[in-house]
């Protein structure tokens, strides 16, 4: 008999929408969105704390071998890891509160500083991607749609999941192969040549995006040198994410392409080409800024990937440094942090949407 | 997803197979699609059989009867596809590799797949604080990049430890975790949407029990998407291992063949010109995800009816009217958010 009564539990989901929808308003909805990064990250810290000290204490892990017994013990006991795990949890849930990502083990730094010094390098290679992506996709996209089911549509589609197939490390290793090595014409690795690096040095205050920093220089060399240096990590990371908004814009064009409007605009003598690139495309870019939130927690997977391909010295080519040092303090400092990153990246993307479609707030 | 059922009205029981059945209701270009991926998977699948017998040499051999490998040899007849820097055989690596990948996904999938749509059915059929609680993890993990998720379980689970069960099993794992909040959405969804039918219903009034309305009457119903979901997330799988292998998390290149690793020693390689040994790795990798997502991807086209592709005879009339059954704005198709 119970099952009878458990039948209305299906509405409180239903119902839940509606009453916020009530309250309406966008600062409502951003402050409302605005409190969920709070449970996303809280949930995040605690699988990644726990799962990283199931194996263990980090100091034994990164110096394990090395250290006599007793020293390690005394290590271990200085940075308070021999204390109950709970207890530890909670201290750590302060530090994050205060700003305090951990101390590195190997070379004794904060994580904090990490992202100032290294932040800016995987900034600015998601933006370039990023570019790259929308540069590629969109136009493309648009023509698979006005070509529907034709061979360029056929093409481009392949080209798409071509484009979600390749990893990231295999066609950066295909761009470095013709590019760097047989023709010769960009630099196969690093961010910036040393001698920029030296000339970049001297601004105040630098930025830490290279090509901001070199437009300020005024040296034209350096600015050639910096974008010569972007061009393939940033081809490489946005190919990935271009497939995704290629697909997207051209489902979504084609649903608009069918509206009355669009047949209005047809029937009244507006070319096709206009068609596509006024009435039809503007409708079907609002989906894109939504996935463009999801795509930067892929990017800033990439990215990792990136990084090491092409030594670019950015958070994570960091987090493979340590990986391979076994600092997991560090690892997990880095993990958070990114991890936050990703958090707020959705939480502006979600209001972003909001603010151009007002269908989103609820 | 509907029409598997629709068209299975069976006229013969080949054609009612799921994947043969498509294959004979698409045309044109969509076809040429799916044979493709069929092709290359099944050409995967192959290898993955064949390996022992058509591989000139093992994964880890490094010598045969005339004396050592040479190493970052160019192709020859006697190494058909060269060397790499460690000495092995680069065509024997590859064609072992498939082996390891088809390992991977296998448990990946099975063990997501099974934790997926338990929890989904659990949390979607008897909600409450569980069901809360199951849905804001999900949430969480499936908005984190899936590559760092899976690089801290690999650390957890393998601890450096890289034998072939050791490293298989620390890759498969760390997959799952990736890969189970998909699962779980959908049937999660699914089953909230089913618990409202009217057979359900009419189930719990005559005093069924719940385990038996769960197993029976929307289990079946809530995982008809899954053959789907397999293939898109079997290439996904393919991908995060690679990337694992890639950073350093791979397997021992003594334990089992891995496209990932091998790539990352080819990187070194590249500057100097030496491209034999990342090539072929990266295109085994991209040929196997190629064809594996073209499967999927035309499955996914050929069950909804609004985006199968149409035989001419109606020609842009027709095309024009089913355009205009609009196809929902794709925002966040699981395929789509990650890779």
């Amino acid at each position: 008999m119970t099952t009878l009564i458990e039948v209305p539990d299906v509405e409180p989901d239903a119902v839940a929408p509606k009453s916020k929808s009530a309250g309406g308003g966008l600062g409502r909805y951003i402050v409302v969105r605005f409190f969920l990064i709070i449970p996303t990250i809280f949930i995040l810290v605690t699988l990644v704390f726990f799962l990283m000290r199931v194996i263990g204490d980090p100091i034994t892990a990164a110096q394990g071998g090395r250290l006599p017994p007793d020293v390690l013990a005394q290590r271990i006991h200085d940075a308070g890891y021999d204390r109950p795990i709970i207890f530890q949890y909670f201290e750590y849930l302060g530090q994050l509160v205060t700003g305090n990502f951990g101390t590195t083990i190997t070379d004794r730094r904060p994580v904090v500083e990490m992202l100032s010094t290294f932040g800016a390098a995987t900034l600015e290679l998601t933006i370039n991607a990023l570019i790259v992506a929308l540069a590629v996709g969109i136009p493309l996209g648009m023509i698979a749609a006005q070509r529907r089911d034709k061979a360029t549509d056929a093409f481009l589609r392949c080209f798409a999941i071509l484009c979600y197939a390749t990893p990231v490390f295999f066609s950066g290793l295909l761009l470095k192969l013709t590019f760097s090595v047989w023709l010769g014409w960009l630099p196969v690795a690093g961010r910036v040549s040393t001698r920029t690096e030296l000339t970049m040095g001297q601004l105040a205050a630098p930025s830490g995006i290279y090509w901001l920093d070199a437009l300020r220089s005024g040296d034209f060399n350096a600015l050639g040198d910096v974008v010569s240096h972007a061009v393939l990590p940033a081809i490489a990371l946005g190919l990935l994410t271009a497939g995704v908004f290629l697909r997207l814009v051209r489902t979504n064009v084609i649903g608009t392409l069918g509206k009355d409007y669009v047949e209005a605009g047809r029937s009244r003598g507006v070319s096709e080409f206009r068609l596509v690139t006024k009435h039809a495309y503007k409708p079907a870019l609002i989906p894109i800024i939504t996935v463009m939130g999801l795509q930067i927690a892929l990017m800033l997977g990439g990215a990792v990937l990136t990084e090491t391909t092409f030594e670019w010295k950015g958070l994570g080519y960091q987090l493979v440094q340590y990986l391979n040092a076994r600092d997991f303090v560090a690892v997990q400092g880095i993990v958070v942090l990114l991890a936050v990153i990703v958090a707020i990246t959705n939480f502006v993307v979600d209001v972003v949407a909001a603010l151009i479609d007002p269908r989103v707030r609820y | 997803m509907s029409t598997a059922t629709i068209s299975g009205r069976k006229k013969s029981f080949l054609s009612g197979l799921p994947v043969i059945s498509h294959v004979n209701k698409s045309v044109g270009l969509q076809r040429g699609m799916l044979i493709t991926g069929l092709v290359l998977t099944g050409l995967f699948l192959l290898s993955t059989v064949l390996a022992p017998f058509i591989a000139p040499y093992g994964y880890s051999q490094l010598s045969d009867a005339s004396g050592s490998f040479p190493t970052q040899e160019a192709p020859s007849s006697k190494h058909l596809l060269g060397t790499t820097v460690g000495g092995y055989d680069v065509l024997s690596r590859v064609l072992w590799g498939s082996q390891t990948a088809v390992t991977v996904i296998v448990v990946a999938v099975a063990m997501s797949i099974f934790l997926g749509v338990a929890l989904g059915l659990l949390s979607g059929y008897f909600g409450g604080w569980l069901d809360r609680v199951l849905v804001v993890i999900a949430d969480a993990i499936y908005a984190f990049p899936s590559l760092l998720l899976a690089i801290v379980m690999s650390i957890v689970i393998s601890r450096g430890q890289s034998s072939f069960w050791g490293g298989i099993l620390a890759c498969a794992f760390s997959i799952t975790v990736v890969f189970v909040p998909q699962y779980f959405r959908v049937i999660r969804a699914e089953t909230i949407r089913l618990k409202a039918e009217p057979f359900v219903e009419s189930a719990m009034v005559l005093g069924a029990s719940s385990l038996r309305i769960i197993t029976r009457h929307i289990f079946k119903n809530a995982t008809r998407t899954l053959p789907l979901m397999f293939t898109l997330n079997a290439s996904e799988a393919i991908l995060t291992l690679a990337g694992l292998g890639f950073l350093g998390f791979g397997i021992e290149p003594s334990s089992a063949a891995e496209w990932g690793f091998d790539l990352n020693k080819a990187m070194a390689d590249a500057s100097s010109g030496i491209w034999w040994t990342g090539v072929f790795p990266g295109i085994a990798i991209v040929l196997t995800v190629l064809g594996l997502t073209l499967v999927g991807e035309s499955i996914n086209d050929l069950n909804d009816p609004r985006l199968r592709g149409r035989k001419r005879a109606g020609g842009k009339a027709s095309r024009a009217k089913a355009a205009a059954g609009t196809p929902q704005p794709e925002t966040g198709s699981p395929e789509a958010g990650k890779a």
